[in-house]
């Protein structure tokens, strides 16, 4: 008994160390690219081109003010549309979705499964294959080159709808609802200040990945967008990808590339644990 | 939609009926403008001919299935499918094969990893980056004079640069590699949950049966987890169709070497920009048939559930 406990303890010793290893190793590929990019992002081109060094250079600022000044690419507009367009993405999907989710939830009337079953059916029904009468619509309604097309649309967002649905049926009793009733709050009042409280869990972790998916989305922007100006990151990203000048100054395609993705890492570095957990929670019942 | 008349002396509840529909009615007025109205015109456009030839319009005119027998024939749009279909299995193979390992780990009771919150944390970062920078960057760091073609060479490995984007399966695996990256981490938590899901007291029976953790693995695990691996593979298929910011900055839209790399969304694109608006319908028409069906099975299996 005494040797098969002993050799069940070496197996374990083995296969923890095996898992460590597996675990350790797909991190370093995880982080490696990022850890070229702050390395050469702090670098001058022609640094750069030397060769590859381990610690990072001196040239970070220099590098901020040749991406700043970029007069073809202005990346600041960038970093500002980008922004508009994700955070009224972020609050107009989480409140409408809970809107949505919450007629389903605490209402009975006729057509109430139908359109349940209907928003889980379009649910993963992809936006490209529409993109094309997208397009023409918005230029017959004169949206072209606005970011109404790009902020609007997020009020219809099946997936997140679904996310608020499971969680009320965890999370929000009927009885609070018909406590609000007779104490005489109307129903519109009663989602705004009773229901959307308690959701608020489920609205945070929503709001950062509407604003992530918003911020890193290229498709259907880079059809809307003209203007430079009016341009988000994805886009500006692209051009930097065809400008072909910019072979002479690497420095700068590595610093673009850090500040398009830092917003989103400095987020998640501060909510990693939240966010992890709200993945878990949002697509299957655990 | 706001019929309510004919509900209202039967429900019991009388008087909030109606504010079902008034709450729904944003989601759906949303829905039909911008997405599906966009839909039924794009259906409409894929029967005319419609497309620019240098600056002269050529169409609209009604063709019927034209566009449907010429996309089909010409062989693009089956070769960019392949490419597809490639890179998305050379990136979903390890994917899932990585992730039911490290779910199986992370949850074992008996193996107790440490540090479990960060190695969670590395892994499900590359999924929130976004996708065009990330590209933008394998591109910089593979480039023929990038870092790691000078790190190999210094070490000795190599003498020539590996020329990653002149060849057709460095780029395709550099796709499935970025793809890859993006996927394990989201996946490895979603099999998680429905690993937490399962009884413990069946593996606890299978201990004391004797079974290896393989054994228990093999016969416990994946049959339980069936739904959620149909789920896993489903919507990972329909994100496969939809694969364009990797490849499309990754080579500059080229689909290069020789459209190895062209996807279906990129030739999607294409058709968008060149006006063709008559085969850009029809391409979008294939691919709405598909990710519908494909949808419908997510739609079962979420509602299998629902019910469980």
């Amino acid at each position: 008994m005494n040797k098969k406990e002993r050799s069940d303890k070496a197996v374990l010793g083995v296969r923890r160390f095996i898992s460590y290893l597996v675990l350790i190793l797909l991190s370093v590929i995880c982080l490696f690219s990022f850890y070229i990019l702050v390395i050469n992002a702090t670098r001058a081109n022609a640094q750069i081109q030397q060769g590859f060094s381990v610690i990072p250079g001196q040239r970070l600022l220099a590098n901020i003010k040749t991406v700043f000044a970029n007069k073809e690419i202005p990346i600041l507009y960038g970093l500002r549309n980008s922004f508009i367009i994700s955070a009224s993405c972020a609050v107009l999907t989480t409140y409408f979705s809970a809107l949505t989710a919450y007629a389903i939830h605490a209402y009975n009337f006729r057509f109430k499964n139908a359109a349940f079953t209907f928003i889980l059916m379009i649910m993963m029904v992809p936006a490209q294959v529409s993109s094309m009468g997208f397009v023409n619509l918005m230029k017959s309604m004169h949206l072209m080159n606005t970011f109404v097309p790009l902020i609007v649309p997020s009020i219809a967002a099946p997936v997140v709808f679904f996310f608020m649905k499971q969680y009320m049926e965890s999370s929000l009793p009927i009885e609070i609802i018909e406590a609000a009733r007779i104490d005489g709050s109307s129903e519109f009042r009663t989602f705004n200040h009773v229901v959307l409280p308690i959701l608020k869990p489920a609205v945070a972790v929503q709001a950062i990945f509407a604003f992530v998916s918003s911020w890193n989305n290229y498709f259907v922007p880079a059809l809307i967008l003209e203007d430079a100006k009016r341009k988000t990151l994805p886009i500006m990203i692209a051009m930097y990808r065809s400008a072909d000048y910019l072979k002479f100054d690497m420095g700068q395609v590595y610093m673009v590339i850090a500040i398009s993705i830092l917003p989103v890492v400095v987020v998640y570095l501060c909510l990693s644990k939240f966010i992890v957990q709200g993945v878990a929670i949002g697509s299957v019942k655990g | 939609m706001t019929k309510t008349s004919g509900n209202r002396k039967k429900s019991k509840c009388v008087k909030y009926t109606k504010w079902g529909y008034i709450f729904l009615i944003p989601f759906f007025l949303t829905y039909t403008i911008f997405s599906f109205i966009p839909l039924v015109t794009t259906i409409y456009n894929s029967f005319f001919e419609n497309y620019m030839l240098g600056l002269q319009q050529i169409g609209p005119r009604f063709v019927g299935l034209d566009n449907y027998k010429a996309i089909i024939s010409n062989g693009d749009m089956v070769a960019y499918a392949k490419n597809t279909i490639i890179m998305w299995l050379m990136g979903f193979i390890p994917q899932i094969i990585v992730s039911l390992l490290l779910a199986a780990w992370f949850t074992d009771i008996r193996l107790r990893l440490k540090a479990a919150g960060f190695f969670k944390t590395v892994i499900y970062l590359p999924n929130l980056i976004m996708a065009s920078a990330f590209a933008m960057l394998f591109y910089s760091i593979f480039s023929d004079q990038g870092p790691v073609n000078q790190i190999l060479m210094n070490a000795g490995i190599i003498e020539q640069p590996i020329r990653f984007l002149s060849n057709v399966w460095t780029t395709r695996g550099l796709v499935a590699l970025m793809n890859f990256m993006m996927w394990f981490g989201n996946t490895t938590i979603l099999l998680m949950a429905g690993m937490m899901g399962i009884d413990t007291a069946l593996f606890e029976a299978a201990q004391v049966d004797g079974a290896k953790p393989f054994q228990t693995f093999t016969k416990i695990t994946l049959p339980l987890l069936k739904p959620i691996l149909m789920y896993v593979l489903i919507t990972s298929m329909i994100g496969g169709i939809q694969m364009f910011d990797v490849p499309q900055i990754l080579t500059d839209g080229s689909g290069a070497p020789n459209n190895t790399s062209m996807t279906l969304i990129m030739y999607l694109n294409k058709h968008l920009y060149s006006k063709n608006y008559g085969m850009a319908g029809a391409l979008s028409v294939i691919l709405f048939i598909v990710t519908g069906i494909l949808s419908l099975a997510v739609y079962k299996s979420l509602a299998a559930q629902r019910k469980a």
